[in-house]
């Protein structure tokens, strides 16, 4: 149960840190509030397979952010250089 | 195996609107979020491919810059360097740095680290000077290859793609060599937490250009800066003969 514990906060520290990044206006803000609303709806799961389902679903929502900053940075840099 | 050299520095975020200071000396920099130059990023990234791939032995990054530059040379740690080096040049010396400068201070190093590649961003965003690995390159008298769109190990040298006007170029250099990496070269990975956390261990040494003997007198001065011209705005015209009369009058016709 622990080892799924730390999974799950290991997650929530990597979403929050990559927020701090994300486009718009109160973009970090308006993040950080659906991840933290998107986890306090599932605090009573219980189930491992579920958690684990979550788990991953929440690591897939991190690559594509992170997809979406390099996409992003590589526009700008595109369209201002070439 | 090579031991690799990269450049990082610190510049204002590409997402940050750069304003002039009001006595049009340079640009706000104070309380503007900072981060590493996107083609530096691209450097580095490449230099950790080659260390994946077992082309290379060992990745130093290095930035010459005030204090806060170590936090670049932690970015760059966190990406997948062994270990930085901090060059300190500060104050107004810092601001009218030149290129020439820089490449002075990393020929020095590729010596003093005894480095067989040195990888650099094609330029900075913040001057787009786009001259310190050519320069570097001439200090050191190895060959260059600039624009890296593609670098592959080729017996005992590097067959590179370089990106020129309207198409490719390929080229062969020997090792040791200086490369410069355009936007194509590959995806920078993203520096996760946990790595910037264990990037702290990493060793970082920190050295003046005085140490390396490298003079760092201001050669230029700034008379001034200023902000791009603003767009003009635009008129409508009721229709064609109007249009081409307005052109004419523009002398554009």
């Amino acid at each position: 149960m622990s080892e799924l514990r730390s999974k799950v906060i290991n997650l929530y520290k990597h979403l929050i840190y990559l927020g701090r990044e994300y486009p718009g206006l109160n973009g970090p803000e308006k993040f950080r509030k659906q991840i933290r609303e998107a986890f306090v709806k599932n605090k009573d799961e219980s189930d491992p397979k579920r958690i684990m389902a979550l788990v991953a679903q929440g690591r897939y929502l991190a690559k594509e952010v992170e997809a979406l900053y390099s996409l992003k940075k590589y526009r700008s840099m595109k369209q201002r250089y070439e | 195996m090579a031991r690799v050299l990269v450049g990082v520095k610190r510049v204002i975020d590409y997402a940050v609107k750069v304003r002039v200071k009001p006595d049009k000396k340079g640009v706000v920099t104070q309380g503007v979020k900072h981060s590493m130059n996107p083609f530096d990023e691209i450097a580095v990234e490449e230099a950790v491919k080659l260390k994946e791939k077992k082309l290379a032995s060992e990745i130093i990054a290095v930035s010459v810059g005030p204090a806060q530059s170590q936090e670049v040379i932690r970015t760059a740690l966190a990406m997948g360097a062994d270990r930085g080096v901090h060059v300190e040049v500060s104050g107004d010396e810092y601001e009218l740095l030149q290129p020439v400068h820089v490449s002075k201070i990393l020929a020095k190093l590729a010596l003093d680290e005894k480095a067989d590649l040195v990888i650099l961003g094609k330029q900075a965003i913040d001057d787009d000077a786009n001259q310190t690995a050519q320069m570097t390159a001439a200090v050191l008298d190895w060959p260059q290859g600039t624009f890296c769109n593609k670098v592959e190990k080729t017996d005992a040298g590097l067959t590179i793609s370089r990106e020129i006007d309207g198409g490719l170029e390929t080229i062969k250099t020997k090792i040791p060599a200086v490369l410069s990496a355009d936007l194509r070269l590959n995806t920078p990975r993203y520096a996760t937490l946990p790595n910037i956390m264990k990037a702290k261990k990493k060793p970082l040494k920190k050295v003046t250009a005085k140490d390396l003997g490298v003079d760092t007198t201001p050669r230029i001065e700034i008379i001034s800066v200023e902000d791009p011209p603003v767009r003009q705005a635009g008129a409508l015209v009721a229709d064609v003969d109007a249009l081409v009369a307005k052109l004419k009058e523009g002398g554009h016709i």
